[in-house]
């Protein structure tokens, strides 16, 4: 927290801080274009229904492998083609863009969430709760990823529920060391010796006192790790451990596709374009965050 | 004073893998329903070799007994028997795992070949067309799915140039006696420079595929160091002085923004380790991150724990390894 007595302050205080940290983010002209793009991918997940020319699940095996509509034999209603189950692959780009955003904005939440909790308490309180959290996040570090992921899906079994809980059980360290980094700083300021001075419980000050001062870097954080998320959930979906057919996911799009390289490329080429570019824009939208909120991050 | 920094880290290592092993046997705990029957599923088994096989599994003890179990099996490289592979699990991770290194090390190694020089001119060109591009190019780079990148490149240059091998390590014509089972070191302990070209072919693209995003991010930490380095009191000196640029960067500048980078490029190897499982489903590539996909499908539950241990095991061994080396090689860390 670069203003941490004016951030403890009080609420108004707060306010000022993120209308001025958002005004920084506006002049950011790439980061804003990212940011509307990321937008507007969200809001062609919440509107799918609305916003797809076809539904995605239906099959019409007189269209298999139909081509994108620049090519011979390609058709304006069906504008990127048709997967091996004459399905449109437009339609299906559009439902696969609510399972990864979903399967994102949950785990980055959850993992926020618990993470946070064990930060500021491991900071916080130290001693005995700081070394038991410590353990647990070396030991959880000491997994690659993917690695960690693909282990407990092939044990739980795939599905939404269980790519989300695989993710969060390693996601949440993430926060977790932050937080706590950031709350062994904060707990020696003034401000927080003030709020234990006159009589404020623990779960005062670490929730009312030293929580707000830590946003900053939380929400930097969590941006940032949206984008890797996503392509984690699209690489178990690959790997065929993920979001479960017929469900529209798009490393599964991915997967399908690759046995008609030859004849058919869109079928793999469009749902890899639409990762890179939802992954590209959050990431330079989180960097423009990242330059806004916290400029000791650059 | 140093011996006695390695010796404490090396104790510290201790919970850590004894934390690591402790998830990866609840990892079996967690499987919904009875292992044993799951794995049987579609056997035609006698309950003589149903419990026959959860005796072999240690499922018959209680859990804390199972555990001991475990890590006293670990440690001896007992692993049990593969269940889909019918030969013990510590075989075929000795046969699969010099893959998995071998790319994981070719791929650092194109890694650090891409990302050090262009951190270091785009540190050095800071602001210039070549800074942007560099930065956008990392950009791009990390946020490449690597299953689609390697699809692409094999459309590419594969399916439609035909300048590179769809799949595997080597062809059959250049097989070698195995010695380490790293191909391209056993060719060039062997003479065999033939099969040493092959198996450099069939190893480029699943190899740049896994180190692409690696080099952009370990790109950005060099340019990052490179900067703060060339802003630092003895550059300015070097430069006072009238020392050459080149000799400036190479053996002033250079040599310290390099730390943060291998320190990086090592805690990272997690990123490439992980990255492995796509990459070799991806290109064919018979490595253990393939075989522990592979045995997730088969319900081929012992292979899969010892494959994500003894994985997890080279992680924590390499980030020690560069946690003790950037203390022993930064003068300015004190002991």
């Amino acid at each position: 927290m670069s203003t941490p007595a004016l951030g403890a302050a009080n609420e108004a205080g707060q306010e000022s801080i993120l209308v001025i940290n958002l005004r920084k983010f506006r002049r950011d002209r790439f980061a804003v274009v990212s940011a509307v793009t990321v937008v507007i991918f969200i809001l062609m997940a919440v509107f799918a229904p609305l916003v797809t020319p076809h539904d995605p699940y239906d099959t019409d095996l007189l269209r298999r492998l139909q081509p994108p509509v620049w090519r011979e034999g390609g058709e304006w209603s069906y504008p990127l083609g048709c997967d091996a189950l004459g399905r449109d692959l437009l339609s299906r780009i559009i439902y696969g863009a609510r399972i990864s955003i979903f399967i994102g904005v949950a785990v980055v939440l959850l993992a926020t969430v618990v993470g946070t909790l064990a930060g500021l308490a491991a900071g916080f309180l130290g001693g005995i709760v700081d070394a038991v959290i410590s353990r647990i996040v070396d030991t959880l570090l000491g997994f690659p990823y993917l690695i960690f992921a693909i282990g407990l899906m092939g044990m739980m079994g795939p599905g939404l529920e269980n790519i989300i809980l695989a993710l969060v059980y390693k996601e949440w360290t993430i926060s977790c060391r932050v937080i706590r980094g950031e709350t062994l700083a904060a707990r020696e300021l003034e401000y927080v010796e003030a709020a234990r001075a006159v009589g404020a419980s623990k779960a005062h000050i670490m929730t009312r006192e030293i929580l707000p001062n830590v946003l900053s870097p939380l929400i930097v954080v969590a941006t940032t790790r949206m984008a890797t998320i996503i392509i984690l959930e699209a690489s178990l979906s690959f790997l065929g451990l993920g979001v479960q057919p017929p469900l529209a996911s798009w490393g599964s799009m991915v997967s399908d596709g690759r046995a008609f390289l030859l004849e058919a490329w869109w079928v793999s080429t469009f749902p890899g374009i639409a990762i890179f570019l939802l992954v590209v824009s959050i990431n330079v939208a989180s960097q423009g965050l990242r330059d806004a909120f916290d400029p000791r991050l650059r | 004073m140093r011996l006695g920094f390695v010796v404490e880290r090396l104790l510290q290592l201790v919970p850590v893998l004894l934390g690591v092993s402790l998830v990866v046997f609840l990892m079996i705990t967690l499987t919904p329903g009875d292992p044993v029957e799951i794995m049987l599923g579609n056997e035609r088994a006698t309950p003589e070799q149903a419990e026959s096989l959860r005796r072999e599994m240690g499922l018959d003890l209680p859990p804390h007994e199972r555990f001991v179990k475990f890590v006293r099996n670990a440690l001896t490289g007992n692993f049990g028997r593969s269940f889909f592979h019918r030969r013990p699990v510590a075989e075929v991770i000795a046969e699969r795992l010099p893959a998995t290194m071998e790319l994981t090390i070719v791929s650092m190694l194109i890694a650090l070949a891409l990302s050090i020089p262009l951190g270091v001119l785009a540190a050095v060109k800071r602001g210039s067309i070549l800074d942007r591009i560099a930065t956008v190019a990392s950009l791009i780079g990390v946020s490449m799915p690597g299953f689609w990148l390697g699809i692409m490149l094999i459309l590419l240059f594969a399916v439609h140039l035909g300048w590179m091998p769809v799949s595997g390590r080597v062809d059959f014509s250049h097989e070698v006696p195995r010695i380490t089972g790293m191909i391209l070191l056993d060719s060039l302990i062997q003479g065999r420079v033939d099969t040493f070209l092959d198996a450099l072919h069939h190893i480029i693209m699943p190899a740049v595929t896994l180190g692409l995003a690696m080099a952009a991010l370990l790109m950005r930490v060099t340019r990052a160091s490179m900067i703060e380095v060339l802003q630092q009191d003895y550059i300015l000196f070097a430069e006072a002085k009238g020392l050459g640029r080149a000799r400036l960067l190479m053996r002033h500048a250079l040599k310290n923004a390099l730390i943060p980078t291998v320190t990086v490029a090592a805690l990272e190897t997690g990123y490439l380790l992980g990255g492995n499982t796509i990459v070799e489903t991806v290109f064919g590539w018979p490595g253990l991150a393939r075989v522990i996909v592979e045995g997730i499908f088969s319900r081929d539950y012992p292979l899969v724990q010892a494959g994500v241990l003894v994985i997890a095991v080279i992680y924590v061994s390499v980030n020690f390894l560069a946690d003790v080396l950037y203390t022993l090689l930064n003068p300015r860390v004190k002991l």
